[in-house]
């Protein structure tokens, strides 16, 4: 198909006088895996339920494969929630037969790598495996869109790659991916980021654009109590990485005047992807680069 | 050694959850624990504390009311407010009032939660849950400080202000544990060891474990084929691909075009685990 497989334009509701979620636009194209940024009550899932048809939009509009969001858009989506959506006492088997029962697609079968779990309930499993089984069922239907809550969240790197490799060849396929995640290694594996704060979008596009010009200081003492109690009497933060101090949202002028006194080596550097997004959730800047 | 283990086992209705883990933390060190759900982290932070009966190794660590821990669960009760939560732990801890008051009110402070006094446990979100446990367990200011997934669960804002709970409790002098699944979590400790099914993958510096990290890695646009599919992996767009050999002058034949690059501590732990699963099925030609 043509044009976007989700487009939302200034997707707007309210709960009460509470906006959850206020002018959100966003297109996700065939073969990209975007990622949803941001703190909690920021509203990514109520971006979420709107995209599943679960709520309506209070104003703007929202639309799947071009039309709006309905039981039908709902069997070209698979969507993995961070709780997984596993029923706990059935086997794998059973989830996947239960699920696509619903889905109306055909008969289904566990991969190689899953048919020894055959006959243990879910619950049993460890959560890598549950995970993997998740995956299996989201995508059993070869949906055009994936909607994953922190999909890789819980398990060993090299698994997390594999299931990345998963995610992937979906969209090779011509899938659109939409990943909601706190964890900055998965941001990294999207090809570009919206990041939400307050119910809109303050930053949006690439890794290297969001983090854009934004430095850190970084601090090295032997008496590093002596440079952490200087630093915050001074009314900046300052947290651990290793044996250093990284003091985000300040200069290296600020920083050297609020150490007079201390021995301590400074130096400014990058901010990286999570400094970046502490430090637009809290002012709530906008800082949108190219999308 | 003030807070450490030498060779450390622990096995558990006959499986062996935890195998050979040797480490020494000194006061004022972060030292982590990295792995997926299963790989012996818990187990190991609850066996250093004393949690855990051992079955080989040795534990060694100060008296019980100097160590504070903090359960995966977070240790809070639900049906105490915030402040009666801390009440109860200073009591625990025979803190007299003024000092338990004075400590919770700069602590509470530091981690954002000045607000949330009066709430329920049971009623705080998982990050703000998770900020009181690790006050609860920092209350007392500890020589060792044990915090198991304090992060898990949290949104990077409220994992800011963990942060600077434990640099505090850091530079105030503790020697501080703690666990994760998240490798960028993982990068902030001092010393770090990567486990996985209760054995040591990998340990040193963060640096230190990019650094040891053996043979090649080249970023590749097409998906690597045969043999070379069972040592690459997808990452972002292109795929990772390892070789084991040290110094390999070009690509593994019949392999798309690629380049050559430095491994970050996300490569080298699927490495670590990549080269343990090599040397583990084919004890005879161990990954170089």
């Amino acid at each position: 198909m043509n044009g976007p497989l989700v487009r939302a334009v200034d997707l707007t509701r309210r709960f009460g006088s509470h906006l959850a979620v206020d002018h959100v636009s966003l297109d996700l194209h065939p073969g990209e895996v975007v990622g949803l940024l941001g703190a909690n009550g920021a509203g990514k899932t109520t971006v979420i339920r709107l995209l599943l048809g679960l709520l309506r939009p209070s104003a703007g509009s929202i639309s799947l494969f071009g039309e709006s969001p309905s039981r039908r858009t709902r069997r070209r989506l698979g969507y993995v929630p961070q709780s997984l959506g596993l029923y706990g006492d059935l086997t794998p088997l059973e989830n996947l037969q239960f699920a696509h029962q619903a889905f109306g697609t055909g008969p289904v079968t566990l991969p190689d790598t899953l048919s020894s779990m055959g006959d243990v309930p879910v619950a049993d499993l460890p959560l890598g495996v549950q995970r993997r089984i998740a995956f299996v069922q989201a995508l059993a239907h070869e949906p055009d869109l994936l909607v994953l809550d922190e999909p890789t969240s819980g398990v060993d790197a090299l698994a997390a790659a594999r299931l990345w490799e998963t995610m992937r060849d979906r969209a090779d396929a011509g899938a659109g991916v939409l990943v909601t995640t706190h964890q900055m290694e998965e941001a990294e594996q999207c090809d570009r980021l919206l990041v939400m704060a307050s119910g809109g979008v303050v930053a949006a596009g690439s890794v290297d654009e969001i983090v854009g010009a934004e430095r850190v200081v970084v601090v090295a003492a032997d008496d590093w109590t002596a440079a952490l109690d200087a630093i915050e009497t001074a009314g900046m933060f300052a947290a651990i990485v290793g044996t250093t101090l990284r003091v985000p949202a300040t200069s290296l002028a600020d920083v050297r005047a609020a150490l007079a006194g201390v021995r301590a080596e400074t130096r400014e550097t990058a901010a990286t992807l999570e400094e970046r997004f502490v430090q637009i959730s809290r002012t709530g800047s906008a800082a949108t680069g190219a999308s | 050694m003030s807070w450490g283990a030498r060779h450390l086992s622990v096995e558990l209705g006959g499986h062996r959850v935890l195998d050979d883990l040797s480490l020494d933390v000194a006061p004022g060190r972060i030292v982590g624990l990295v792995g997926g759900d299963g790989a012996g982290k818990s187990t190991a932070l609850r066996s250093l504390v004393g949690l855990v009966r051992v079955s080989a190794g040795l534990v060694e660590m100060p008296a019980r009311h100097r160590l504070g821990y903090m359960p995966a669960s977070s240790g809070s009760y639900p049906d105490l407010t915030v402040d009666e939560n801390l009440a109860f732990v200073a009591a625990a801890y025979g803190l007299g009032a003024s000092t338990a008051h004075e400590r919770a009110d700069r602590l509470l402070e530091r981690a954002g939660l000045v607000d949330a006094r009066s709430r329920l446990g049971g009623q705080l979100s998982g990050g703000m849950r998770q900020k009181l446990g690790v006050i609860m367990a920092m209350l007392h200011e500890p020589d060792v400080l044990v915090l198991d997934e304090p992060t898990t669960g949290v949104d990077p804002v409220s994992r800011a202000e963990l942060w600077r709970l434990i640099t505090r409790a850091a530079a105030d002098g503790a020697a501080v544990g703690f666990s994760t699944t998240y490798l960028d979590e993982a990068s902030r400790a001092a010393e770090l060891y990567v486990l996985e099914a209760g054995r040591v993958l990998a340990s040193g510096s963060p640096a230190g474990i990019v650094a040891a990290t053996p043979g090649t890695l080249w970023s590749v646009r097409e998906r690597p084929h045969g043999e070379s599919s069972t040592r690459s992996w997808r990452r972002g767009r292109e795929w990772r691909l390892w070789q084991p050999a040290r110094g390999e002058p070009g690509m593994p034949p019949g392999e798309a075009e690629g380049e050559r690059v430095e491994p970050d501590l996300q490569d080298a732990v699927i490495v670590a685990a990549l080269a343990h699963r090599a040397e583990s099925s084919s004890p005879s030609q161990g990954a170089a």
